[in-house]
């Protein structure tokens, strides 16, 4: 038997609505059972469902994704949360350094810091991750880069306990975002300039939806490269940084999504 | 000053006014975080004997946070109506509830009294009603709002249309919108989440969606939820903006956590109002908010999730907005744990709005990281179509394909609309009606496939 997630639902040929899914990955023109959904759209819903709450509890392969940011040297962190229920639950442990982690952070002079995230996606960070901190850091010449920080049971604040306790004056979190029914590894990336335990999100740019069908890690590049050079040059990171990379018309790009912050 | 209730033999004191409120509110993982709420069942009912029994005037002499510090509490304070206020100024908050329930308490006196309940009487009564009788008050309450159609009536039940597309695509962005207009979805709104804060690509898709609206004379509005500073320097530009969105919280510390002020509402209202796009009436305004917002950036001032939530409705109160929406399931289970906490604040967030008189709707939704699925999302829009909500959000097939959450499918409005007896905004299914999509007689949305109407044109697509 074939596995009914791979395969994709078959439709009519004569679907009118099978050229407008080459331009989204909307779930658009199911078909109706009197109000309702057919048998095929609900079954489908549910397999992607079951997926992404399966990406949620998968752990971060830490070996692989210290091997892929080579020749760089990572050093491995954890949160004051030991684990995923802990993690869950309790956001407020993502977002600060467990003891024996702050221990092994040695302070010292840095323009700038990359963590790797888990988030609630270890997949995104893994397959996305290591690319993005290669390019930045070969179109940063001249800057002071701290050794990339992987970090588990990790949300976006972490970052601010993570750089301060590096001496880092800039801090670019690529963290895991919550996995949904299409996408269960897109990235998203969190500028912060002048980081400290306490930062308000609006005081930081963000880059998301990096992933195959999202923005690429080369469009992300360009548009954190503009933002990290922004940040340095006006001193600050947030709502009064409007991101205004110039962007051909097919080049696409993202940031804060206006809505309650993770 | 301290609040106290025997039970079951045993004396519980409250040491003050947030204390309590906080003991008697349902349990949920958002107070268990921030260390509120009560330390045992039965603390907690007898937190609600005590609350049952507290004039509503204590909430006038004791604010939840100071007057002095907090810009909210000085927007509550100041702008209360003593007159509304005047027919339930000898009530206690369990007088009260009784009141609500009665059948005195009809559409016109919930409405007279609006403006002199304050969020945290609204909050307090909440906490001592079940889930039918949020729904049962609810229902009886009417707040009508207009921009370019009139949404609101008890009758009817709005839809946002929300094409989100991950990368801003225009065409991506296009083609969800005529999916949900096929179903009849946007007569409250369409709005989109833009993936990006970049300027120019939220006056782009503003662009795109009001040429739609004007060439197919859609008679709804359009909004691109991007930050209120956005707008204003959209609107600054010369583009195209029928509503100024913005999230917003309950204290002024949790507002400047999302960079706005009320200031920076009253500029973007005015500026909103300078551009008179509005045909039949003037409200411009568009907000989400939602349990959890204040304490996720540590500004809730030891007040617990649901209480905090209900002051958020004063600032939305206060410019008069067309649209208000709780994002109740999309905050993540560390605020609401499961299918059980979503739909308990579903209704409290939909009941406390309009009892201030806030055009209240919801985004009926979940994460992947919450326990919840889909079965949980049709109780909670069958239990607020029941209540009246203003309007629920729709997406293709109930996944937002930018922001990574569920929310309903359009075709889940229809069943709500189909099974409660309600109907679109009037001047929305006329113009429905018109373009062949919808038949007012057995108020069914009709299956249409993309070529069978003119509207597949704003795709380009040719039949």
């Amino acid at each position: 038997m074939t596995d009914p997630v791979n395969q994709e639902p078959p439709r009519e040929i004569d679907d009118p609505w099978r050229v407008m899914r080459a331009a989204t990955r909307a779930r658009i023109g199911l078909g109706r059972s009197g109000n309702g959904q057919v048998t095929r759209d609900v079954l489908a819903f549910q397999a992607d469902h079951a997926r992404a709450r399966d990406a949620v509890h998968t752990p971060l392969d830490t070996e692989a994704l210290r091997l892929g940011l080579r020749p760089r040297q990572a050093l491995t962190v954890t949160s004051a949360a030991k684990d995923r229920p802990g993690f869950l639950g309790r956001p407020d442990l993502g977002r600060r350094l467990g003891i024996e982690s702050r221990e092994c952070l040695e302070r010292g002079d840095w323009d700038l810091v990359f963590v790797l995230g888990d988030g609630l996606s270890a997949q995104a960070v893994s397959r996305h991750g290591p690319s993005l901190v290669a390019s930045c850091c070969d179109g940063l010449p001249g800057w002071r880069i701290a050794p990339p920080i992987i970090a588990l049971q990790c949300r976006v604040a972490l970052g601010d306990d993570i750089a301060a306790c590096l001496g880092a004056r800039m801090v670019a979190v690529l963290i895991g975002e919550r996995p949904g029914l299409t996408v269960s590894d897109s990235m998203g990336v969190y500028l912060t300039h002048a980081p400290a335990p306490g930062t308000p999100d609006s005081k930081r740019n963000c880059l998301s939806n990096i992933h195959d069908h999202g923005l690429s890690p080369a469009e992300a590049t360009v548009k954190l490269l503009w933002l990290i050079n922004e940040a340095r040059r006006l001193g600050l990171t947030g709502v009064e940084l409007k991101e205004r990379t110039p962007q051909a018309p097919s080049e696409l790009q993202r940031e804060e999504k206006g809505r309650l912050a993770p | 000053m301290s609040y106290a209730a025997t039970l079951s033999g045993e004396r519980y004191m409250f040491r003050d006014l947030k204390h309590l409120m906080g003991c008697a509110s349902p349990y949920r993982s958002g107070d268990a975080l921030a260390g509120l709420g009560a330390r045992s069942a039965t603390e907690r009912v007898a937190a609600r004997y005590a609350l049952a029994d507290l004039p509503l005037t204590a909430f006038l002499n004791e604010a939840l946070i100071p007057y002095e510090v907090d810009d909210v509490t000085r927007l509550i304070i100041d702008t209360h109506d003593r007159r509304a206020f005047e027919p339930i100024s000898s009530m206690t908050v369990g007088m009260f509830r009784d009141w609500l329930l009665s059948h005195e308490a009809d559409t016109r006196s919930l409405t007279e009294i609006a403006r002199g309940v304050t969020p945290e009487m609204a909050a307090a009564v909440s906490k001592i009603m079940r889930n039918q009788d949020l729904i049962a008050v609810s229902r009886k309450i009417e707040v009508i709002t207009k921009f370019r159609n009139t949404i609101g009536q008890r009758t009817v039940l709005a839809s946002r249309l929300q094409p989100n597309h991950p990368t801003d695509d225009l065409r991506g962005v296009a083609i969800s919108t005529l999916d949900g207009l096929l179903y009849g979805c946007g007569d409250a709104v369409i709005g989109i989440n833009p993936a990006t804060d970049n300027v120019e690509t939220g006056r782009a898709l503003l662009e795109m969606l009001d040429t739609l609206r004007q060439t197919y004379s859609i008679p709804t509005q359009s909004c691109v939820l991007t930050h209120v500073t956005n707008t204003i320097e959209i609107i600054n530009q010369g583009g195209p903006v029928d509503l100024v969105f913005q999230s917003i919280a309950g204290t002024q510390k949790a507002n400047e956590g999302f960079g706005v002020t009320l200031d920076i509402l009253a500029e973007a209202q005015s500026a909103a109002h300078g551009l008179r796009r509005g045909t039949l009436g003037d409200n411009v305004m568009y907000f989400e908010t939602g349990q959890g917002a204040a304490l996720s950036s540590d500004a809730h001032h030891g007040i617990d999730q649901q209480t905090v939530e209900a002051r958020a409705y004063a600032v939305a109160r206060a410019f008069d907005p067309l649209l208000v929406n709780t994002v109740v399931g999309f905050i993540g289970p560390e605020y609401l744990y499961d299918g059980k906490q979503i739909i308990r604040a579903g209704l409290e967030d939909h009941f406390c709005a309009k009892l201030l008189g806030v055009p209240m709707g919801c985004d009926v939704c979940y994460t992947n990281h919450a326990e919840a699925d889909q079965d949980d999302m049709d109780a909670l829009m069958l239990l607020l179509g029941t209540a009246g909500v203003t309007f629920l959000i729709g997406v293709p097939g109930a996944d937002d394909i930018m922001l990574n959450y569920q929310s309903l499918a359009f075709s889940d409005i229809l069943t709500t609309r189909s099974l409660l007896g309600l109907k679109l905004a009037p001047e929305y299914g006329a113009w429905l009606e018109q373009m062949g999509l919808y038949d007012s007689a057995s108020g069914r949305v009709l299956s249409r496939s993309p070529g069978e109407t003119r509207l597949a044109g704003l795709i380009g697509w040719q039949s």
